[in-house]
């Protein structure tokens, strides 16, 4: 247990996804079976056992302490597992208190995570508070923190299961797509994954007839990169703002033709999603995998992000939820066809096959992503500035860009140069004043790399700023040493990391923002919050008094509610 | 404890020591202890900045106390300095003063007064956990005793040192390309988290921070084991790789940095035992090493020192406190203001003019001098 703890910890200060991956393949390849599969079970969060409410741990530390010292240490840790963890009374003198006895707590070594999770499996629930106090008995600091994050369920180390599997693939240099395969015909604590990582035993079958596939992505086009390629080299289709999935039907057992049909909806990244659709499952009635782009459709229109989020937003899926918000799928390639796997067919091929296997599904929730029809650049580049005109019609709103796909390009996973490109459309753009910069993370904590920038309004006295947005990438390394230089230079008060900046009429820095849309907002004073905002350029020759009013931002949002709004505002 | 006469006054304890304005002041002698403004007549228990000031009179205090003031401060911080070794004493006008051990840092000590039969102990700030850089803490029986409380609440236990470097010495194996920079107070806790790490058979040259040079090599100077160690800023980037830094606490998060190569932030205090502390502060590789008492070492100290009374300075006064009423001990805050926390990491940028990266107006302006 110790251990993991330990990881455990290490994974919840360090900021940086590399170091992480670095310590869990330390703590993989150091530590034996089957605890660390237990390890890999809970960081993936694959571990079930009935989970200890939070007030059963609160009652255990009552029974242990004194109230008025809990309440006093509650108040200052502010977390009540940690709080639990550093005052449970140790059952062995404190180290400090008692030096010349060398290190105590024999006793945790023999606890593992193994033990704790083959006794939560089988334990009555009567019995768990005296386990857990035996337990928490026999634990250090971490160690306890520990435990009560694992018992009560949640561990928040800033850890996905994609980034544990990650962890595991690096082991035997495979990919993380490798593991995601197999994944689901596995089980913890995953003595078979290891033994074939660490060249002891074959791979493990994958058994899962829906399994998740690995996709293939786009490069963002240039215009410049256009003059290299033939239009008649590619295909082209809208580019949809929602998100991407890959919808996978499959028989289960050895008799393709009369097993039981399983389906699963996963993210871009390999997360199944399905519990969040099951509006969309049904319709999975063919086995096959279609790849494609997750939409809210309401009355044969395309909704656009905003409305989307707000389905994705919610934790219960209820009936009033999937009426109000109807989940649908635009497919826009095959990858197999039954049992066919088609991702060695060129891409015309495989259109062709998506073409009539949409038509043999024949369900209204699943449509398929159309051509745009062009013959030179030019024809594409305006079938850009205007979808609606060029075939999106009343779902031009939620057309973010184009795609194009070389005609013979296989599916091959992760970026390959040169087959796909995303042509996307050109942000909105902005001008604002910076108002406060806070200190970063990690490799940027010397640096105020996080902006908060505002527009101008109507105030009580003449005009003020309002935030409306924080954006925190989009510079070069260049011109974050110079915003940086800015901000200490220009400081006019401080709370805490945050820094409030100079910004007056005449004083002051603009930043140019770009962002790709805008949604009312009640958490935000302006009203609005932007999608995706980066910092696009300095504007140093600009005076603040020059920077866009509010009222733009409110005329934009309205275009943007009645759908007809394309190209930038710049 | 002795016969007095009955004709005279009985005298309490709070008669030999009262609070004062600046501080805990013993009339009958005409001293105060660590007085918090300037006085005629100090005795001090260590050299951090908020105990130890400069200005004074007169001031009593140990060699080492003396020297790391005249080393902070300059030749004329002081009227007049007298040096007292542990287990000596003097007496002002009836009051006998005594030094021991406190355990904190280097010279660091308790100053018991005594008068007519009755033993008052100030602690000053201590450590009753071994420190290979100081002499061990020293228990002295009172009648009324007055301990710091900078961690009394029970989620404070400091646990073994030793645990945490190696925790340090873990992390530089796995990130051998990486710089690991330790936040640490310039006076006591750098030179023990030196010592522990020389302990723990570290032998590598340790690079500081210029804010450390001088009470580094003034500690190896009274025969403390430390190795050899440089100066960072005399460094490249790539040398910089799989070492260790120590730097002030300040320095941790800000463009004294950006010369190591992707640095870890460590940071020794015992507020990394609480993890919001830690992640405040961005710290990556929290180290709970700290030179005050824990909650388990105050209570017990407390409890051990047979005081029938007891003051609480600087800290988690209320629970210590509390602690003592339901122990039937007579206890009560002090309220002194004045006494900091050198084991706080303060959101101050720290001097960047000892290397390199000349400080702008304003980062000059933000210093309030954290005491490094």
């Amino acid at each position: 247990m110790n251990r993991f703890a330990e990881l455990l910890d290490r994974l919840a200060y360090e900021p940086s996804r590399n170091n992480k991956l670095r310590l869990m393949i330390d703590y993989f390849r150091s530590t034996g079976d089957p605890e660390r599969g237990w390890a890999l079970a809970a960081l993936t969060g694959a571990l079930s056992f009935p989970h200890a409410k939070p007030s059963l741990i609160r009652s255990l530390i009552a029974e242990r302490t004194d109230p008025v010292l809990f309440e006093l240490s509650y108040d200052y840790v502010g977390d009540l597992s940690e709080t639990i963890a550093l005052m449970w009374p140790s059952v062995a003198p404190s180290p400090s208190s008692a030096p010349g006895f060398g290190k105590v707590q024999a006793a945790d070594q023999e606890l593992t995570l193994t033990r704790v999770v083959e006794t939560l499996a089988t334990l009555g629930k009567a019995q768990l508070p005296q386990q857990l106090a035996r337990w928490l008995d026999a634990l250090d600091e971490t160690g306890r923190w520990a435990l009560i994050k694992l018992v009560t369920g949640g561990f928040r180390v800033g850890v996905s299961a994609r980034l544990a599997k990650a962890a595991v693939a690096a082991l035997a240099d495979k990919d993380v797509h490798d593991i995601e395969v197999i994944w689901p015909a596995l089980a913890p604590p995953y003595g078979e994954l290891f033994a074939w990582l660490e060249g002891r035993a074959e791979r493990p079958a994958s058994g899962d007839p829906a399994s998740f596939r690995p996709p293939m992505l786009a490069h963002a086009l240039d215009d410049a990169d256009l003059a290299a390629l033939k239009p008649e080299d590619f295909m082209a289709e809208w580019k949809w703002d929602g998100i991407r999935v890959q919808a996978v039907a499959g028989r289960l057992g050895t008799e393709p033709e009369d097993g039981k049909l399983v389906a699963r909806l996963y993210s871009r990244t390999g997360e199944e999603i399905s519990k969040s659709f099951p509006d969309l499952l049904d319709a999975l009635r063919l086995p096959g995998a279609i790849d494609g782009e997750l939409l809210i459709m309401r009355d044969g229109r395309v909704q656009s992000f905003n409305v989307l989020q707000q389905r994705l937003n919610r934790k219960t899926v209820t009936a009033k939820l999937m009426a109000e918000f109807p989940a649908h799928l635009r497919a826009y390639d095959l990858l197999a066809d039954g049992a066919e796997d088609l991702r060695e067919r060129p891409f015309a091929e495989r259109r062709a096959r998506l073409e009539r296997f949409v038509a043999r599904l024949s369900d209204e929730r699943i449509d398929l992503s159309p051509l745009i029809a062009f013959r030179s650049w030019k024809e594409l580049m305006a079938a850009r500035k205007n979808p609606a005109a060029a075939g999106a019609g009343a779902d031009a709103a939620a057309v973010e860009g184009v795609m194009l796909k070389d005609r013979v390009a296989l599916y091959l996973p992760g970026r390959p140069k040169g087959l796909w490109w995303k042509w996307k459309r050109d942000p909105f753009i902005i001008d604002a004043v910076l108002m406060y910069a806070q200190r970063g993370h990690g490799k940027r904590s010397s640096y105020y790399s996080d902006y908060t920038f505002g527009v101008w309004t109507k105030g009580g006295q003449g005009d003020e700023l309002v935030p409306v947005g924080k954006a925190y990438f989009g510079f070069t390394d260049e011109e974050l040493l110079q915003i940086d230089r800015f901000v200490r230079r220009n400081t006019i008060e401080r709370f805490g990391p945050v820094r409030e900046v100079l910004h007056d009429p005449d004083r002051g820095l603009v930043l140019e923002v770009a962002f790709e849309g805008l949604q009312r907002s009640s958490r935000h004073k302006s009203g609005l919050a932007m999608r995706f905002p980066r910092i696009n350029r300095l504007r140093w020759d600009k005076p603040p008094k020059e920077a866009d009013r509010l009222d733009r931002l409110e005329a934009l949002i309205q275009r943007i509610e009645q759908g007809h709004l394309q190209g930038q505002i710049a | 404890m002795v016969d007095r006469d009955y004709l005279s006054p009985v005298i309490r304890p709070e008669d030999i020591l009262v609070r004062s304005p600046s501080g805990v002041c013993c009339e009958l002698g005409g001293f105060h202890i660590d007085p918090t403004r300037p006085v005629e007549r100090a005795v001090i228990t260590h050299a951090h900045s908020d105990h130890a000031r400069a200005g004074h009179g007169a001031v009593l205090a140990t060699q080492e106390t003396l020297d790391l003031m005249r080393l902070r401060y300059g030749e004329a911080f002081a009227g007049s300095t007298q040096a007292l070794a542990y287990g000596e004493s003097v007496s002002l006008a009836g009051a006998k003063i005594t030094l021991h051990p406190a355990g904190h840092i280097l010279g660091s000590a308790q100053v018991a007064v005594e008068a007519d039969g009755l033993r008052v102990v100030a602690s000053g700030d201590y450590k009753n956990a071994a420190d290979p850089t100081c002499a061990p803490f020293e228990l002295v029986g009172c009648d009324l005793f007055i301990t710091e409380a900078t961690f009394a609440l029970p989620v404070f236990r400091h646990g073994d040192a030793h645990a945490e470097i190696e925790k340090l010495l873990h992390s530089l194996a796995l990130f051998p390309e990486r710089a690991h920079l330790v936040g640490a107070y310039s006076l006591g806790k750098a030179q023990r988290v030196i010592a522990l790490l020389r302990q723990a058979g570290y032998d590598a040259p340790i690079y500081l921070h210029g804010a450390m040079e001088k009470i580094t090599d003034y500690y190896i100077s009274r025969g403390i084991a430390l190795g050899e160690s440089r100066l960072a800023r005399g460094a490249t980037k790539a040398n910089l790789a799989g070492t260790i830094t120590l730097g002030p606490p300040a320095a941790l998060n800000d463009l004294w940095t950006r010369r190591f190569p992707d640095p870890v932030a460590a940071f020794a205090s015992g507020w990394m035992r609480v993890r919001a502390r830690a992640r405040q502060q961005s710290v990556a590789l929290p180290l709970v090493i700290s030179d005050h008492a824990d909650w388990d070492g105050l209570t017990s100290t407390v409890g051990a020192t047979g005081a029938g009374e007891i003051w609480v300075t600087h800290g988690q006064e209320d629970a210590l406190v509390h602690w003592c009423a339901t122990r039937g001990l007579k206890a009560r805050p002090l309220d002194i203001v004045g006494y900091g926390d050198e084991e706080e990491i303060g959101d101050t940028e720290v001097n960047q003019s000892e290397d390199g990266a000349a400080p702008s107006r304003a980062d000059t302006h933000d210093q309030d001098g954290n005491g490094s």
